[in-house]
């Protein structure tokens, strides 16, 4: 309880003092994460909606692996990419292990997905709404897709967020690809998990405190974004 | 002039659902101008045949034939579905949408739909989300989007089969204003008094099959089949 106190305490002498190291490894979380977000929205977010809509032989297969994939264990990941990207590994040559880049890969193939698959379930549904019409209005399959993703847009955000949520509290992948260097790849979680093995509490609570502020203000912040269009009602 | 798709022949042609026939064999020449109405009990296959010659549905066996090249066919035809499909935009968007495909301006197409609305006598906001309309208002969106591409060929599936009585008469002012510009509309009910109303020929289906075809006058004369006799002296019984 006296720790939680302290955390909170300490957390809003951070924020408030703008404290140089909490607003360092604050905005490197976010640009990690918003990077892999988009990344795996732009692959994730079309996929599903392409395996929505097409029916092709192996689109059973697809599925059932996409589904897997969303419960792969996120270490694993890392452990996998971290291979990849050591310098005897196949993609060694590009020297991307221990930076952000790396984080990134990693955090992209634990949530793409996720993505896509949260989006395969909402396209579905809206292509079962709109099939008949599309055919008969001669949509081109891309106009279709096109369509699928605008009026799907809402339930669209609603995966990549999800994506969001899972990549910023994800600890396990980056600590193993990025190494948690300070000034280089500390980020709000490796950060909290380096505190509470030393120990410090406070601070650990502190970044935590401000790790979940700053997934709520995200969420907050498109929410009240698609709030305010107009057809807000669907 | 544009060259038209019309005719459409179909010959012999068949439908199988799930190991069963839901319509045909079906021999039928769709050409000239005005108004076919589609009539027959539930279940006779009114539904499947309109899907049919828009191109919703498989053929299991037979050929069905449109003049022309394939983006010029799926064009120059619209569909009215029983139940209109609402799109999750607004009421004037969901009308341009077609002219959107098309790749006109968002611009063109919604002047173009808020024509179309008055058209059809849609008086609401149509700014306002598609799906807070009213039954009859959604089937006016649904034909006002059907006839933004100024079709030749004009199918509707009982486009009037849940509207009151005013909402009905407004809808076949429209249909009868889309004939005479030059649009050929294919349609079904079983509302034997529409039919009268707005029918140039009548096409009467049972058990999938097309048991007669005819003028409006020679049809309700004296329609030679007892299945048609029975359903429209049903229909007409108090
Ligand atoms: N996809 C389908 N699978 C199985 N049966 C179907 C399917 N579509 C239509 N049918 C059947 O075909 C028959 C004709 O249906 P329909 O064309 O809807 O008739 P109508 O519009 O005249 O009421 C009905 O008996 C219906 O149950
Ligand atoms: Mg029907």
């Amino acid at each position: 309880m006296n720790d939680i106190f302290e955390g909170l305490t300490q957390a809003a002498r951070l924020v408030v003092t703008l404290d140089a190291d909490l607003a360092e490894i604050t905005l490197r979380s976010l640009q990690v994460t918003v990077t892999a977000t988009l990344i795996a929205s732009a692959i994730g977010l079309p996929l599903g909606a392409w395996i929505a809509v097409n029916r092709f032989r192996l689109r059973r297969i697809v599925i059932v692996v996409l589904n897997a994939l969303m419960g792969l264990p996120p270490v694993v990941v890392g452990l996998v990419v971290y291979v990849i990207l050591s310098r005897s590994g196949p993609l060694g040559v590009l020297g991307l292990l221990f930076t952000p880049t790396a984080m990134i890969i990693a955090q992209v193939i634990i949530i793409t997905p996720i993505i896509a698959s949260i989006s395969h379930q909402a396209i579905r549904e809206l292509w079962a709404d709109y099939h008949d019409l599309l055919i008969s209005l001669h949509a081109t399959r891309r106009q279709r897709i096109a369509t699928l993703l605008w009026d799907g847009r809402r339930a669209l955000m609603t995966a990549s967020l999800a994506g969001f949520g899972r990549a910023i509290g994800e600890v396990g992948a980056i600590m193993i690809v990025g190494g948690n260097i300070d000034h280089a790849t500390r980020v709000l979680t490796t950060a909290i998990a380096l505190e509470t093995g030393k120990g410090d509490f406070g601070l650990a609570l502190a970044l935590g405190f401000v790790l979940i502020a700053l997934a709520i203000a995200v969420n907050l912040a498109l929410h009240v974004l698609s709030g305010t269009e107009r057809g807000s009602r669907w | 002039m544009v060259s038209p798709i019309l005719p459409l022949t179909l010959e012999n042609v068949e439908l199988r659902r799930q190991g069963k026939r839901v319509l045909g064999p079906v021999s039928y020449t769709l050409d000239g101008e005005g108004i076919t109405i589609v009539m027959g009990p539930n279940g006779a296959g009114k539904t499947s045949f309109l899907r049919c010659m828009h191109g919703l549905e498989r053929l299991s066996r037979g050929r069905m034939q449109w003049q022309g090249d394939e983006d010029r066919i799926r064009a120059r035809q619209a569909f009215v579905f029983q139940t209109p499909i609402l799109m999750r935009r607004s009421v004037l968007d969901c009308i341009a949408y077609p002219l959107i495909l098309d790749g006109l301006s968002r611009r063109e197409a919604r002047k173009a739909a808020e024509r179309e609305a008055e058209i059809v006598g849609l008086k609401v906001t149509l700014n306002a989300p598609a799906n807070v309309l009213s039954g009859g208002e959604r089937q006016k969106l649904a034909l006002a989007r059907a006839l933004i591409r100024a079709p030749e060929v004009l199918f509707l599936d009982e486009p009037c089969a849940n509207l009151d009585l005013h909402s009905t008469a407004e809808i076949e002012r429209v249909l009868a204003g889309a004939r005479d510009r030059g649009t050929r509309i294919v349609m079904s009910t079983h509302n034997v008094g529409q039919a009268r109303r707005l029918a140039d020929d009548i096409l009467f289906l049972s058990d999938g099959r097309l048991i007669e075809t005819g003028s409006r006058d020679v049809f309700f004369a004296g329609p030679g089949t007892p299945e048609a006799r029975a359903h429209i002296n049903g229909d007409l019984l108090p």
